[in-house]
């Protein structure tokens, strides 16, 4: 599993951020690195496409997708809860069910491409 | 750049606000307590205490309290923080305060503010007798066990001792131009 972690130093959520994921990562029995991505200028934001600290991306994708049209800034990220309130940090349960996914789609993609190398059977026609 | 240090007086400033006005500190000068506040919209440290903001002006007003916000962040940055925005976020979120903008950021320097959001507390004297966050807790307003800016809000108001005068502001930084 590919997990990216994109922060702003000055931005102080990201310790207790990476924290959770590694609380989480834990918990779930995932062991994968953790590519940490230190983004230090507005055009690196640009680059990356940095909408905030802390970025969270499990297999490439966000774990809480942006709206479109967010605008790429070194700036703190804004993430929405279950209940609906709006903080700096992702829930446990986002963190989850964001790493719970990408195990999935791995799961899916060693599935599919064992299946490419099976030998292909000739359909056996009555004679 | 240095901070106002407790007991320094208020910096005075005349800024339009979202209702279209001139906004002075002089304005309030015969109320109990004034909290300037810096703040903006995009934020999310400010979008999680600002509730709490309304909460405390909607408890604190009728004592004599008047906070007043004030966005002084580059808006080329960050074009959520835009005026008009201002004025969205203010509807959406029922702000019963004054919300200022500091479109030259010099009320921000004068202040020696950095951070979003971050109090400066002054009593009818205009000294700063508290300066730092709303409270203890941005993240769950349930386990908040230091409302700071309550507890210095009662001290000036002459109901308690004030216990603690300067905590550390946590939020985003204000983005310079």
């Amino acid at each position: 599993m590919d997990i990216t972690f994109l922060y702003w130093e000055d931005c102080l959520s990201h310790e207790e951020a990476l924290q959770r994921v590694r609380h989480v990562m834990a918990e779930e029995g995932i062991q994968a690195p953790i590519q940490l991505i230190n983004v230090e200028t507005w055009e690196q934001a640009e680059q990356l496409h940095f909408i905030g600290s802390p970025t969270i991306l499990v297999n490439g994708k966000d774990i809480q997708p942006p709206p479109s049209g967010a605008h790429y800034a070194l700036t703190c990220r804004t993430y929405y809860l279950e209940n609906g309130r709006a903080s700096p940090l992702p829930s446990l349960e986002l963190i989850r069910r964001a790493l719970s996914a990408g195990r999935r789609d791995i799961d899916v993609a060693t599935q599919d491409h064992g299946h490419d190398h099976e030998p292909r059977k000739e359909p056996s026609w009555p004679h | 750049m240095a901070a106002l240090t407790l007991n320094e007086q208020a910096k005075p400033f005349t800024l339009p606000g979202i209702d279209d006005k001139s906004h002075s500190l002089s304005d309030y000068k015969d109320k109990e307590a004034v909290a300037v506040i810096f703040s903006c919209n995009h934020c999310p440290y400010v979008k999680a205490w600002e509730d709490r903001m309304v909460d405390i002006q909607r408890d604190y007003g009728p004592k004599g309290v008047q906070l007043i916000v004030i966005n002084a962040n580059d808006v080329s940055k960050v074009p959520d923080d835009s005026f008009p925005k201002m004025k969205d976020r203010a509807k959406e979120k029922g702000f019963n305060f004054p919300y200022l903008v500091d479109e030259s950021q010099s009320v921000a320097r004068a202040y020696g503010a950095e951070r979003t959001p971050e109090v400066f507390l002054f009593d009818k004297q205009g000294q700063l007798r508290y300066h730092g966050a709303i409270d203890d807790n941005y993240d769950d307003p349930g386990a908040v066990k230091a409302p700071y800016l309550r507890n210095a809000l009662d001290a000036v108001l002459g109901t308690k001792p004030l216990s603690v005068a300067a905590t550390q502001p946590q939020g985003c930084t204000i983005k310079w131009k």
